[in-house]
């Protein structure tokens, strides 16, 4: 730990103004707003709110539409959480295997990185487009009537795959950094005691990898809940009707275009303790490795 | 170990096929005209609508919106990205520097009060956010888009990890050599600190282009749109029409993610350094 | 140029652990002090409290005629040299220089007459206008040696300066301070943890042990009478040989059964009973053939275990006891070790027994329970 260095009276309190003051308003607030009124329902014609106890919560969580988002946006968030760090950890573990081309490799993988989801989103539905779409056409060779849009299924499927293309060259990146920080003597430790490659990648790289890999996790995780709303929003064009929609999009719907207040602060807070939860595992986690690291 | 593997230079060109070719395609097709495209479908050849669609985007009200130019939604994206960067930057590096330098009575308690903004994204608390920035009037503003994206503690995060790394003795040296506080952040901590900046201004630019759900909301008056938001535009725009103006919105697209990608490859390297010495 | 003055100088930290535990001193004017002792004896912490970077917790420290306890760094008209060399990363060499001065409103004229000055003096001329990044260890080490000079401070304060210098460099850099700071007369004070630096250094020594004092001295005084056990072991390489003995009629009985030998020991204070540490530098003993024992002497059987040579002479290492002992038995693990010096000539081959003497007026005695020295 640090020795603090200055003891002035009250610059490190104007230092710390402007953030407290921007956290206050647009963080506390908000989040207060959100808690509390989830226990009103608000008057559909404006005239103040009526306290109803857990009523929004018992209402939302009983709602079968709101449990089968529950369980797409599950479903959703393991796909895509699984694929992406996957796909990443072969790409990283190749580019670091290469001795030739890896930084090239590595400029090539990365740079998705940069672009919005919804940018990749609308990319994405122009791929899976019925008159335009490539990916259409590919599907089609294999029998496949693929109806983004209008099946489910396939709605779907494409959300996962631009979610999954999106997010690839973030966990790249941190993947290929992790193993790029095992120490060199390790390796060649590793490489005379063990013959086998593969052998040698699960018990001695991937164990070397594991707090990266956790980091990746929750991120990714977080990732597929809420930074996927833009994807959601351009592959359902806009027409949530019948398509597979995430939690999040679920509040935004109700908050803004059927002014349920009460129920999407409800849902808010549901998603403020999945989110919480994540993240103390992840604190707890990081906490143990400035322990024992 | 040094021997040249076949096998895995073919799992990367792939790799780097699946990423760079549907961009390529989105640009290549661009240069086509809409009916074209509505035709043959993707293109893998340079058309010769380049420029016309291009300067269209860029310099023709209406298409997709009524009252704004491609040229107009960049500027206002910069403004975004720009300027939500540098808040950041302003204000995480000044608090940053309180809480590892200053002896203070309350430091943990500030400590928490900031550092529990990491907890919960944005999008949990969207609709309260909306009606606290619309009670302040700031709708439809550059400040309401930039200034309640600044509530989250990612970049004091970053700084304060750097500050702490740097040696002690610095400051030490620094006191004696007459550096009061103020003069010591001016005179020592910014200068070390250009790399970190650098890096996290990268970040922060993207993240704040990249904006979506938030300036949706925040911004119905045109004159306020960025790129990135300007695509639900698109898609409005797409319901019920013919054919598609299929070029324009690649050509947006393309422009939407130009200048992010652009900045994150030129500067790939103090991109990486900042983003993954940061998770620690 | 000034004189330091510590009264009772006390540094409790916010924990109740007591760094330093009341330290009095008195440096003179142009003196060079080195705070010598093991890590976390405190020494760092009182140089930061002199430098005012630390806190004063009780006490006083005068600087010339002033008391410092709250003034700033930056007013106790000091400079420092730190262990990592603290230079500014992102300014050229003439700025770190110069950075101190500006801050302080010196003339620009003067302030480059200055560096011009220091950089001839440790011949760092040429690098003026580098980046710290761009010199080599020895070169930055001259730099944050600059920017101590250009202040002209009342008193150089050095904090292990030499201590991630290589070997050689760090004894090229040892005599070229001693040289500096004879040519300029300031009062310096130098921590280090190497007993060497400190013994080649130190116009006084001020040996410090768990936050106290243990012993201040000019270094030969200090070698040759050190105040306790913890200074004799931890000034001289290889360390002082420390026996644990009781005294039966005059006489002095090695504690350990099997041993042999012992050393008639006199003196008004050391009465019968158990209790004593001898403690004799390895240089010290004499072979028995060559000078027999007298009144007074120590007289020890060993036998070999390792012969060490170091070039211009060679350290036996040797268990006390062997064949001769009056128990007969072998000498054991169990039995106290001794280094002893001896010619570079010599050979010897393990299990060799030996005896050696040591003249009266080099055994040191101690008290085995407080470590401190018996007066003779």
């Amino acid at each position: 730990m640090k020795r603090a260095q200055f003891s002035s009276p009250l610059l490190p309190y104007f230092l710390l103004a402007p953030q407290l003051a921007i956290i206050f308003i647009f963080f506390y607030w908000p989040s207060a707003q959100a808690i509390q009124s989830s226990f009103y329902i608000e008057d559909p014609f404006g005239f103040g709110a009526t306290f109803v106890g857990l009523e929004n919560y018992t209402t939302v969580l009983g709602s079968s539409e709101y449990l089968r988002i529950a369980q797409f946006t599950l479903v959703f968030t393991l796909i895509v959480t699984f694929l992406s760090l996957s796909i990443a950890l072969v790409l990283a573990v190749k580019a670091d295997a290469v001795l030739t081309g890896a930084s090239t490799y590595r400029s090539l993988l990365m740079w998705v990185y940069a672009i919005a989801p919804p940018v990749a989103g609308l990319m994405g539905i122009m791929f899976f487009d019925q008159h335009i779409g490539p990916l259409v056409d590919l599907a089609a060779l294999f029998g496949w009537d693929m109806r983004v849009g209008v099946n489910y299924y396939d709605t779907a499927f494409a959300m996962v795959v631009i979610a999954v293309w999106k997010q690839i060259p973030y966990n790249f990146i941190f993947f290929l950094s992790g193993l790029q920080a095992i120490p060199k003597h390790l390796r060649e430790a590793a490489a005379i005691d063990c013959r086998s490659e593969l052998r040698r990648f699960w018990t001695v790289t991937l164990p070397m990898l594991a707090p990266t890999a956790f980091f990746l996790l929750i991120i990714n995780m977080t990732y597929a809940l809420f930074d996927t709303f833009g994807i959601i929003d351009v592959v359902t064009r806009n027409e949530p009707a019948n398509n597979p929609l995430t939690l999040v999009y679920k509040v935004y719907l109700d908050g803004f275009r059927s002014n349920d207040l009460g129920g999407s602060s409800a849902q808010s807070v549901i998603l403020m303790i999945v989110v919480l939860v994540l993240t103390m595992a992840q604190f707890r986690f990081i906490e143990r490795r400035v322990h024992y690291g | 170990m040094s021997r040249f593997k076949p096998l895995d230079h073919l799992i990367l060109m792939l790799g780097a096929f699946v990423m760079i070719a549907p961009v390529v395609m989105a640009f290549l097709t661009s240069t086509h005209s809409a009916v074209e495209i509505h035709q043959n479908g993707l293109m893998l050849s340079l058309g010769d609508e380049f420029l016309s669609t291009y300067g269209k985007v860029l310099t023709h009200k209406g298409g997709f919106t009524g009252q704004v130019t491609g040229m107009t939604m960049l500027m206002n994206s910069l403004i975004l990205g720009v300027g939500f960067a540098v808040g950041k930057i302003i204000l995480s590096m000044l608090a940053a520097y309180a809480l590892v330098y200053f002896r203070m009575p309350l430091a943990s308690l500030f400590f928490w009060i900031i550092f529990t903004t990491l907890l919960l994204p944005l999008e949990v608390r969207i609709l309260p956010s909306y009606e606290v920035v619309q009670g302040l009037g700031m709708l439809n503003s550059y400040s309401g888009l930039i200034v309640p994206l600044l509530a989250s503690a990612t970049g004091t995060f970053y700084f304060r990890q750097f500050f702490r790394s740097v040696p002690e003795e610095l400051v030490e040296a620094a006191r004696i050599d007459g550096a009061g506080p103020v003069r010591f952040f001016l005179d020592i901590l910014v200068p070390i600190s250009r790399t970190m900046i650098a890096a996290i201004f990268i970040i922060m630019f993207v993240y704040g282009w990249n904006q979506y759900l938030w300036p949706t909301l925040m911004t119905n008056d045109e004159g306020y749109y960025t790129l990135v938001r300007g695509i639900k535009t698109i898609l409005l725009a797409w319901i019920g029409s013919n054919i598609p103006e299929y070029n324009e919105a690649f050509a947006l697209t393309i422009l939407a993610m130009l200048p992010p990608v652009l900045i994150v490859v030129v500067f790939q390297s103090w991109f990486i350094k900042g983003l993954t010495e940061s998770d620690k | 140029m000034a004189t330091i003055s510590l009264e009772e100088v006390r540094k409790i930290y916010a924990g109740g652990v007591e760094a330093v535990k009341g330290v009095s001193m008195d440096i003179a004017d142009g003196e060079f002090i080195v705070l010598v002792g093991p890590s976390g004896c405190g020494k760092s912490t009182l140089l930061r409290m002199i430098a005012g970077l630390e806190e004063i917790s009780a006490g006083t420290i005068r600087i010339g005629d002033r008391v410092v306890n709250r003034i700033d760094p930056a007013d106790r008209d000091i400079a420092m040299v730190f262990q990592n060399y603290a230079l500014y990363p992102h300014m050229s060499v003439y700025n770190n220089l110069a950075y101190g001065l500006r801050n302080r409103g010196v003339p620009k004229d003067e302030i480059d007459r200055r560096v011009k000055e220091a950089a001839r003096i440790l011949e760092i001329g040429a690098f003026l206008e580098r980046k710290p990044k761009a010199l080599s260890g020895g070169q930055r080490q001259r730099v944050a040696m600059g920017r101590a000079i250009v202040r002209e401070p009342a008193a150089f304060l050095f904090d292990e300066p030499l201590s991630n210098l290589d070997a050689k460099l760090r004894v090229q850099m040892r005599v070229e301070i001693k040289r500096l700071q004879k040519s300029l007369g300031t009062t310096s004070v130098y921590v280090t943890h190497d007993q060497l630096e400190a013994m080649t250094l130190a116009d006084r020594l001020v040996v410090l042990n768990g936050g106290a004092i243990e012993q201040i001295g000019d270094p030969i005084s200090v070698y040759e009478q050190p105040a306790s056990t913890f200074v004799a072991s931890f000034i001289g390489s290889p360390a002082m040989n420390l026996i644990p003995v009781s005294v039966r009629d005059g006489r002095a009985i090695l504690d350990s059964e099997t041993a042999a030998g012992g050393a008639g020991l006199s003196g008004p204070d050391l009465g019968n009973g158990a209790g004593y540490t001898l403690g004799v530098r390895p240089e010290h003993f004499v072979p028995a053939s060559e000078r027999p024992a007298g009144p007074g002497d120590l007289s020890l059987t060993v036998t070999t275990t390792v012969l060490e040579p170091v070039g211009a002479e060679s350290y036996l290492y040797a268990t006390i006891g062997g064949d001769s002992a009056t128990t007969g038995t072998v000498a054991n693990s169990a039995a106290p070790h001794v280094v002893i010096r001896v010619p570079a000539a010599a050979r010897h081959q393990p299990g060799e027994v030996l005896s050696f003497t040591a003249p009266a007026d080099r055994i040191h005695p101690f008290d085995k329970t407080t470590g401190k020295r018996i007066p003779r």
